[in-house]
């Protein structure tokens, strides 16, 4: 089978964001898969080791994206591929990445492609859907299990905490769920033989793409923190006491009730 | 370009989501002169539901009723609404964020090749061009986000956007449109209950969310006690999850579920910063925690220091009483 895994680096989930100017700081930042990427990047090592085939892990990004790309396979993917649109792109949206990834994926055989539901800093939750639409591809989103047998695709997808059993087939997009697995982490073997494994590098060019066909249509003109919210008030006294001061709080003042 | 917009419902158990209305008022918050077109899609007879979409703010409806709509595919859906907006050519489609928005939105997007803003919570207007405000980083910022090519596609977060006052008084236009739908890739075999009865957690204006400190799944009996006397929901910490003393499908957080309701009361919850990105953005916020130096009190309103199986049926008690 061939697996392809749409992977995207994100701020560790431990960051503060600070803003300056209107945008995000990244110095210094600590950087992660995506991690719902990371269930994909599993998913497909699970089902290749059941099925056979190759793992081919896939990111629009930066330079420094590489280092996400080898963890990917130091857990057991086999190729990376890096299209790197540093230099060519000052901004992008979901229509960018997905009209990149579109072009990348013209010529190749594909019977499944996995990704996160949603990466947590944009969260635009595009990609995937996107990309199943262009390719002409069914899709299926925050899957939970995945299940495939010969020619039948069995999966469970979360509604909205409610489990949908779907039944489909190959080729096929899914986005992952939290539930769908553990992520391993990547053994030491693993991280040695992930310095050999074949990574290449793109441009927008070798994808007989230029600035204009990827264009975004969408723009973000600024971006700040929410205000501070201030510590409010331990309530003290007898528990019976505070409660019901709790709860005269809430209607009187707070007015929620 | 026609200046109307296509607000595309959500029906879940026989009923219009609540959030349905409030991508009307978005419609209306982004152009106050538009014609909005409520769209609704299912089985059976439509009609009462597209008269609701009109009471709450739509001048007309189109409905699609198909066997094949009976549980939502993006195929079939997608297939549906997209023969209604070749018809239209709206000026913008609004809908909301939730699963099956969340599901279905790229994809008409990416047919359209539009841009789309997932995930609003605000409009403002800058002249006549709308402004979208988002949450990014899973609440720990926001940014303002504007269309600059193609037509306005939005969803909205539920729960974050009034919707207008229902009036009944109100009459309009519900067209029935016939659409044939191809055949379908993705069958839905089954679908299995595990959510609470009830109120939604995205939806929720009261939910009670407990953490490692409810130390086991019978723990957790108390808060949904409590939710029910609130009408609320229960959520959950990764904690929780982890231990398994509810299901993932309950966990607020970075990765997780992102909440905003009126009341959130967080117990036995130490406040992981992962966590306070999924919710500190609800309108009020109540601790309830053993340790009095646990993270969560900081960005708490009010904190009780105590154990939550002693506090939990006494605010059961207390709510009863004003409810």
């Amino acid at each position: 089978m061939n697996i392809y895994v749409l992977l995207k680096k994100t701020f560790d989930t431990e960051e503060k964001i600070s803003v300056a100017g209107g945008t995000i700081e990244d110095e210094g930042a600590e950087f992660i898969i995506n991690p719902y990427d990371e269930y994909a990047v599993e998913e497909a090592i699970t089902q290749r080791d059941a099925h056979g085939g190759e793992v081919t892990v896939v990111t629009v990004g930066d330079e420094d994206s590489e280092k996400q790309l080898r963890t990917a396979l130091a857990m057991g993917a086999d190729k990376a591929v890096l299209i790197n649109t540093e230099e060519d792109l000052d901004e992008g949206d979901s229509f960018t990445t997905v009209k990149i990834l579109e072009a990348y994926f013209e010529d190749k055989e594909v019977d499944l492609i996995l990704a996160g539901n949603v990466a947590i800093d944009e969260a635009s939750g595009q990609v995937g859907p996107r990309l199943a639409e262009l390719l002409g591809f069914p899709y299926v989103t925050t899957i939970t299990n995945l299940d495939i047998k010969d020619e039948t695709v069995t999966i469970e997808k979360d509604v909205e905490g409610d489990v949908e059993i779907i039944e489909t087939s190959l080729p096929l997009l899914v986005t992952c769920q939290q539930g769908l697995n553990e992520p391993r982490y990547p053994s030491l073997p693993g991280i040695m033989k992930a310095k050999k494994k074949p990574l290449e590098e793109l441009e927008i060019d070798d994808l007989d793409l230029d600035e204009e066909d990827v264009e975004a249509k969408t723009k973000t003109i600024d971006i700040y923190l929410p205000p501070e919210k201030e510590a409010g008030r331990v309530l003290e006294g007898e528990i019976s006491d505070q409660v019901s001061e709790l709860v005269s709080l809430l209607k009187n003042e707070k007015k929620v009730l | 370009m026609s200046d109307k917009y296509i607000v595309i419902s959500e029906v879940r158990d026989g009923e219009l989501r609540h959030v349905s209305f409030e991508a009307i008022a978005a419609a209306k918050e982004i152009n106050a002169d538009a014609e909005i077109v409520g769209v609704v899609v299912g089985d059976g007879s439509l009609e009462s539901l597209a008269k609701e979409l009109i009471y709450y703010g739509a001048d007309r409806v189109i409905s699609v009723s198909h066997e094949k709509l009976k549980t939502y595919t993006s195929e079939g859906y997608g297939q549906s609404i997209m023969a209604i907006i070749n018809d239209e050519n709206p000026a913008g489609i609004i809908m909301g964020h939730t699963s099956i928005g969340k599901d279905l939105s790229p994809k008409l997007a990416s047919k359209l090749e539009t841009g789309l803003i997932s995930d609003a919570v605000a409009i403002e207007k800058d002249d006549d061009q709308p402004v979208f405000i988002r949450p990014i980083y899973s609440g720990k910022a926001f940014e303002k986000k504007i269309i600059t090519n193609g037509i306005t596609f939005v969803t909205i977060r539920p729960n974050n956007i009034s919707a207008l006052e229902k009036d009944e008084s109100r009459s309009g236009d519900i067209e029935t449109k016939n659409v044939d739908i191809a055949d379908i890739r993705t069958i839905v075999k089954d679908v299995v209950r595990k959510a609470s009865k009830g109120v939604d957690l995205s939806e929720a204006n009261v939910i009670i969310a407990g953490g490692r400190g409810v130390k086991s799944e019978d723990g957790f009996k108390p808060l949904y006690e409590l939710a029910e006397v609130l009408g609320g929901a229960v959520g959950a910490s990764r904690g929780a999850c982890d231990a398994e003393y509810c299901d993932y499908a309950l966990q607020i957080g970075q990765t997780g579920k992102v909440v905003t309701p009126d009341l959130y009361i967080a117990v036995g919850i130490s406040g992981a910063i992962q966590h306070l990105a999924g919710m500190s953005n609800s309108k009020v916020i109540v601790a309830i925690n053993k340790d009095p130096e646990a993270n969560i009190f900081n960005i708490a309103d009010y904190g009780i220091v105590g154990d939550l199986f002693e506090v939990i049926p006494l605010l059961i008690e207390e709510f009863k009483k004003v409810k």
